[in-house]
């Protein structure tokens, strides 16, 4: 039985296939294309300069200091943010009262624009905010710490901000995945006197493997881009001597204004892609072993 | 209906996995309630700074939560600083174009894919997926330069464009599509049914959960973008709330009030939004709306 014209399906796809084609697949190539010319932000011609822009990276100690941050913020995210919302998941996977109340409030800090949290952030890590003076108040701290200002506390500032703005996403996923969780070894672990401990992680853990690899995945290349975190916490600034700039900060500094050269951010861009390529690639290959 | 429920509930009881002793309870609220505190406590602190009065120390050693002098003068600030309406109705728009392109195009495309035969339907299918590997931020400065010729850049249109189909959405349409049973089309080819009947009376009211968090996620994240908005546009009457905010900081450090105000102008419209809605997300996500 005919079901369907043969045309059908591709005039349901046209607008999809069109944007797709426009604004991901022809822009990763001319990223590429681009990266090997002087393009400018204002259009105009663009020359050829061969690989100078790439020549230009390696020279470059800023780029060198985005990598350590990237390298750092990636090495300290990715056990946190693999561990703790799996944690949370557990707390609020069991059916108790109000428990959808609880479940909503964590995700808050996922909702709320990067703009908003940084803002928020930069109050409670001011100098003179709420953080330093309620922690110089009990003697934890001798002086206030200058977690806005200092070359490396603004990195632990941001991470600390996308570990929280994180939590309730992760747990999300974490959420759906302890529903396929089996129900009846949970319960037969614990008939056999499996302490709390023990049937996390004998029980859950080895359940959740697949979804952890995932978030392991996810968390490493959300680092990697990081960008609204540094960039409201130092008022775009990227820290002292913009040493705390992330890539993808140097990527929008070199795209505006009429200093600006598209040229070198698509070089940087190209190198932000083969960054994120390498976590992907690790940890898929840890998945793989361990499965065989 | 409530005696269907009722049972599973009560079978479970009796297992003793699922029997949450009082300690436990406890434990579980306290826990919960630790999580919660850190999760919101920020946003409840930046909402008593935003309506603190001039003459209240906000910087004081020993910090209050609730404000002497409610006032709402800080919100009025901010409206006479920026033109913060504008910059609303800007994110609204582009926010608008966001949710209609994804809710219309990747349902069309995700039903095509998941329900009509036709050659070369695999290859699609990869293409969507295989844009998945790479981050966005990797091909923004050529998507700039792409806006650009199109001749929308500094335009809310340019804001808008790139994501208004985007190919996780057209993924988690092809999934719902694909999870409805093969006999509901055919009873209703059956009965003469056209292509455009079977999509929009068959199986799109059976596909709402996912449509309900494809829509949410779309707007969610059209008013919380940062980065692109911050490319694209250059005329400061043309901010979208985010930038706006941005600049808002920016401009006026010195008030913490002023900036709070900002941020609760950002934040407030899109909690109101996800609690009236997140009954509807929750129930997505259960669907297997959200695969990470």
């Amino acid at each position: 039985m005919r079901t369907h014209r043969w045309f059908t399906p591709w005039v349901l796809l046209v607008p999809a296939l069109v944007w797709l084609l426009t604004f991901t697949v022809w822009p990763s190539l001319n990223t590429l294309r681009l990266s090997f010319t002087d393009a400018r932000p204002l259009g105009g011609d663009a020359g050829w300069v061969g690989l100078r822009n790439y020549t230009d990276l390696l020279h470059d100690s800023q780029v060198w200091s985005a990598l350590l941050n990237s390298v750092v913020y990636m090495a300290i995210c990715l056990p946190l943010l693999t561990v703790l919302p799996l944690l949370v998941a557990i707390l609020v996977e069991r059916k108790l009262k109000g428990i959808a109340f609880f479940r909503t409030a964590f995700y808050t800090p996922v909702i709320a624009s990067a703009v908003v949290v940084g803002l928020l952030w930069t109050w409670l890590l001011d100098d003179r905010g709420v953080i330093n003076n309620v922690a110089t108040a009990l003697h934890v701290l001798q002086h206030p710490l200058p977690f806005l200002t200092d070359r490396w506390l603004v990195v632990f500032s941001a991470i600390s901000l996308t570990v929280w703005k994180g939590l309730g996403y992760y747990m999300i996923v974490y959420l759906a995945a302890l529903g396929n969780v089996c129900k009846e070894l949970h319960e037969a672990a614990a008939m056999d006197g499996a302490g709390t401990l023990r049937r996390f992680f004998s029980v859950t853990v080895p359940a959740v493997r697949g979804t952890m690899f995932l978030v392991a995945i996810l968390v490493s290349v959300a680092a990697l881009r990081v960008f609204s975190e540094i960039y409201i916490l130092t008022g775009g600034k990227g820290g002292p001597g913009g040493e705390d700039s992330s890539l993808v900060m140097l990527i929008q500094q070199y795209a505006g204004g009429f200093y600006g050269d598209l040229g070198y951010a698509s070089a940087l861009s190209v190198l932000l892609f083969v960054v994120t390529l390498v976590p992907m690639l690790v940890l898929a290959r840890i998945n793989n072993r361990s499965e065989r | 209906m409530t005696a269907v429920a009722e049972a599973p509930r009560q079978k479970r009881r009796r297992t003793p996995i699922s029997e949450a002793g009082t300690g436990e309870k406890v434990v579980r609220y306290v826990l919960l309630v630790f999580v919660l505190v850190i999760t919101v406590g920020p946003f409840l602190w930046e909402l008593s700074t935003s309506l603190k009065g001039a003459g209240e120390d906000i910087y004081t050693t020993n910090p209050q939560l609730i404000p002497h002098q409610p006032t709402l003068s800080n919100y009025a600030h901010v409206a006479q600083s920026i033109p913060v309406w504008r910059y609303i109705g800007n994110s609204l728009i582009v926010a608008a174009l966001t949710v209609a392109g994804n809710v219309i195009f990747a349902t069309l495309a995700g039903y095509a894919i998941a329900r009509l035969r036709f050659g070369g339907r695999r290859i699609v299918l990869g293409l969507f997926l295989a844009t998945l590997v790479l981050p966005g931020e990797v091909t923004i400065i050529s998507q700039f330069v792409t806006v650009r010729d199109l001749g929308f850049a500094d335009s809310l249109l340019g804001v808008a464009l790139p994501g208004m189909v985007a190919a996780l959405n057209v993924l988690l349409l092809y999934n719902a599509f694909r999870m409805l049973p093969g006999d509901i089309d055919q009873a209703a080819i059956v009965d003469g049914a056209n292509v455009w009947q079977r999509l929009t009376r068959v199986s799109l009211p059976a596909v709402r959960g996912t449509l309900a968090v494809v829509a949410i996620f779309a707007f969610i994240q059209a008013w919380d973008d940062f980065l692109w908005p911050l490319l694209v546009i250059t005329t400061p009457g043309k901010y979208t709330l985010t930038v706006g905010l941005q600049y808002l900081s920016g401009t006026f450090v010195s008030d913490k009030r002023m900036i709070a105000a900002g941020t609760m102008i950002a934040f407030i419209p899109i909690a109101v939004i996800f609690s009236v809605l997140q009954r509807y997300f929750f129930k997505g996500v259960e669907e297997g709306g959200v695969k990470g």
